[in-house]
């Protein structure tokens, strides 16, 4: 045993190394993705991977205390964070910086650190990509961000994906219809998201509740499915306002997403409730098929530019480019590399000239290193450049031997 | 039932699978294994497309969370100590009824200024019970035969479940408190719910009613 050299490779749980040619796809993809969302007008922006903590757990950020890295920062003795999510930085600088009037488009990507992995052989640290929309209230935006979710993991080679749609409005009305305290609303809520109906039937009791409000409150575990939005129609009927308003903006979004997005599976479910605490309207999860977890999440959050000086609607979504890579087919084959040329090694300028040239028409070309023995298929070469009467040409490289 | 999907169901040896049995022929799910005689981790089953897998109880909740088994049948207690959570609990089944208690002998013996030391296999359960109760106590980890806990010392109380009594009773120990009732429930993994929802929801309205008749 000589755990010294055994420490020295390995990596902290859920922490990895990309190596190649995997680390090429995921670079590829991050272009590309970073690409596509700039062709719908989603500007850049790039967070610190260090922040004061107050302001990382602010707004969305409060269901992600347990999940932060947290360190003391010597200049001020103020703790700070590792990033866990970018959503809240991204809501500061939508707030605090830019302060535009028009709705704004901001695109993000870069690593995350967790404390604990989160679900199966989880990471700590993914690779987040996320898009937002801010100053804007609609079906519109939520459209605009679920589209470009599926335009998302399409690109990423996901070729099936079924879409989780709820409102956390619905729970919140009729919570609030029910009269249930803070702690009551958390119990329930606990409960509602394992669905666990014998527990709800029983807290509901445990409250007090009955009638109307006690039988809307147990049913929300079974209203999920395609269909689930014609069912809660007559089940919710004797709702507050609000909660019909939601059912309703749940149903015309519904419409919206059958004529932009037909080839989807949509799932309702009134009782998912994804980042209840800070969520305002819709929230959605796109899953893929054999796989327990979602494999990317959002929804909408009016308020968490408030902390931050202004508070405006805000609609977004993330994922993480690692994980997509798990699920993801036909990727290798599209970020195929062209093989490479091989270069002697030599002080020629027309050589050097040579070389230039094609390295900026985006050849590949390796330059031999003298006295180091290899094979130049082992380097991924094709080709080589030999001097032909005078003249440096491409020919293709003998086959191996 | 009518299933165009195939679906597999994560069970446990012994008493669980025993009783959940009567509940899946009323589905028209019987195993063409016996699991006791059988080494097959995987069985199949009259349905086509419904497999078993095998497991030990407190694993059925992994397997089901992270998709390896689409539904399962878990105690409450297993779910209890495991958190429940990325998993679907709608059913209970109202089979391999217990309770989870706190037991020792008749007199247990002032502890003074010390904390008392529970033994037991359920270390969530025990630890969310006496914080509730305000109390302080030392949990000590056991795998099995905790009831032997307190006659040689290691510890003042057990956590444990309670069916009929009758080891505690040869053992020279009671039931003290109680901490929960126990059943087994039907879990659901969280995708499959989503992607197989007919399927699972067919398959727990049959459960449903076979729970409802018996």
């Amino acid at each position: 045993m000589s755990p010294i050299n055994e420490e020295r490779w390995l990596l902290p749980a859920g922490i990895e190394e990309v190596l190649p040619p995997e680390a090429r796809i995921v670079e590829a993809l991050r272009r590309e993705l970073l690409d596509l969302y700039a062709t719908w007008g989603y500007e850049l922006v790039i967070p610190p991977f260090i922040d004061y903590l107050d302001s990382l757990l602010t707004g969305t950020g409060q269901d992600l205390d347990l999940q932060t890295f947290k360190l003391t920062d010597q200049l001020t003795g103020r703790l700070l964070g590792v990033r866990a999510d970018m959503t809240p930085q991204v809501a500061r600088m939508d707030a605090h910086h830019l302060r535009r009037a028009a709705p704004t488009r901001l695109c993000y990507l870069g690593t995350v650190l967790h404390t604990r992995p989160d679900g199966f052989a989880g990471t700590r640290s993914p690779l987040q990509i996320g898009a937002e929309i801010y100053g804007h209230a609609g079906i519109e935006s939520d459209t605009e961000i679920l589209r470009l979710v599926l335009l998302t993991l399409r690109t990423a080679g996901i070729a099936e994906t079924y879409l989780d749609l709820g409102h956390v409005g619905i729970y919140r009305g009729l919570a609030r219809q029910a009269g249930l305290d803070a702690t009551q609303e958390h119990a329930l809520f606990d409960a509602l998201q394992r669905k666990a109906i014998p527990e709800i039937e029983a807290l509901v009791a445990d409250f007090g509740l009955s009638g109307a409000p006690a039988a809307m409150l147990v049913a929300l575990a079974e209203l999920n499915g395609s269909d689930a939005l014609e069912r809660a129609a007559p089940v919710l009927a004797a709702a507050d306002q609000p909660v019909r308003e939601a059912l309703d903006y749940l149903r015309r979004l519904a419409d919206a997403l059958n004529h932009d997005l037909p080839e989807v599976s949509i799932h309702y479910d009134l009782a998912e409730l994804r980042g209840y605490h800070y969520k305002t309207g819709v929230v959605f999860a796109a899953f893929v098929p054999g796989w327990g977890l979602e494999v990317a999440r959002g929804g909408r959050y009016d308020d968490i530019g408030r902390v931050f000086g202004r508070a405006r609607p805000a609609v977004g979504f993330s994922t993480d480019i690692k994980g997509l890579l798990q699920h993801s087919q036909g990727l290798d084959a599209r970020y195929q590399q062209p093989g490479a040329i091989l270069a002697p090694a030599s002080p020629d300028p027309a050589l050097h000239a040579m070389i230039e040239t094609l390295r900026a028409t985006g050849r590949r070309v390796l330059q031999a290193l003298p006295g180091a023995a290899c094979d130049p298929h082992e380097l991924g070469c094709v080709e080589q450049l030999v001097a032909d009467a005078g003249q440096w040409v491409v020919r293709p490289l003998a086959a191996s031997v | 039932m009518n299933l165009t999907v195939p679906l597999t169901i994560a069970l446990s040896k012994g008493r669980i699978f025993e009783q959940t049995l009567p509940l899946l022929a009323h589905a028209g799910i019987t195993p063409l294994d016996d699991p006791e005689t059988s080494r097959k981790l995987i069985l199949d089953t009259s349905h086509p497309l419904v497999k078993f897998v095998i497991i030990r109880a407190s694993d059925v909740p992994t397997y089901v969370q992270y998709g390896a088994a689409d539904v399962g049948v878990a105690g409450k207690d297993v779910l209890l100590e495991h958190g429940g959570e990325g998993l679907y609990e709608p059913l209970d089944l109202n089979i391999a009824r217990c309770r989870l208690m706190v037991a020792g002998r008749p007199q247990t013996p002032d502890p003074g200024p010390r904390r008392l030391r529970i033994a037991t296999k359920y270390v969530h359960s025990a630890e969310r019970y006496f914080a509730a109760k305000g109390q302080q106590v030392e949990i000590i980890k056991l795998y099995g035969s905790m009831e032997l806990a307190p006659l040689v010392g290691l510890a003042d109380l057990i956590v444990d479940l309670v069916e009929s009594g009758n080891t505690l009773k040869a053992n020279g120990l009671v039931p003290l408190e109680q901490i929960a009732d126990i059943s087994s429930r039907l879990v659901v993994n969280k995708a499959a719910w989503k992607m197989k929802h007919e399927a699972v929801t067919a398959l727990l309205a049959c459960l449903r009613e076979a729970v409802a008749n018996r």
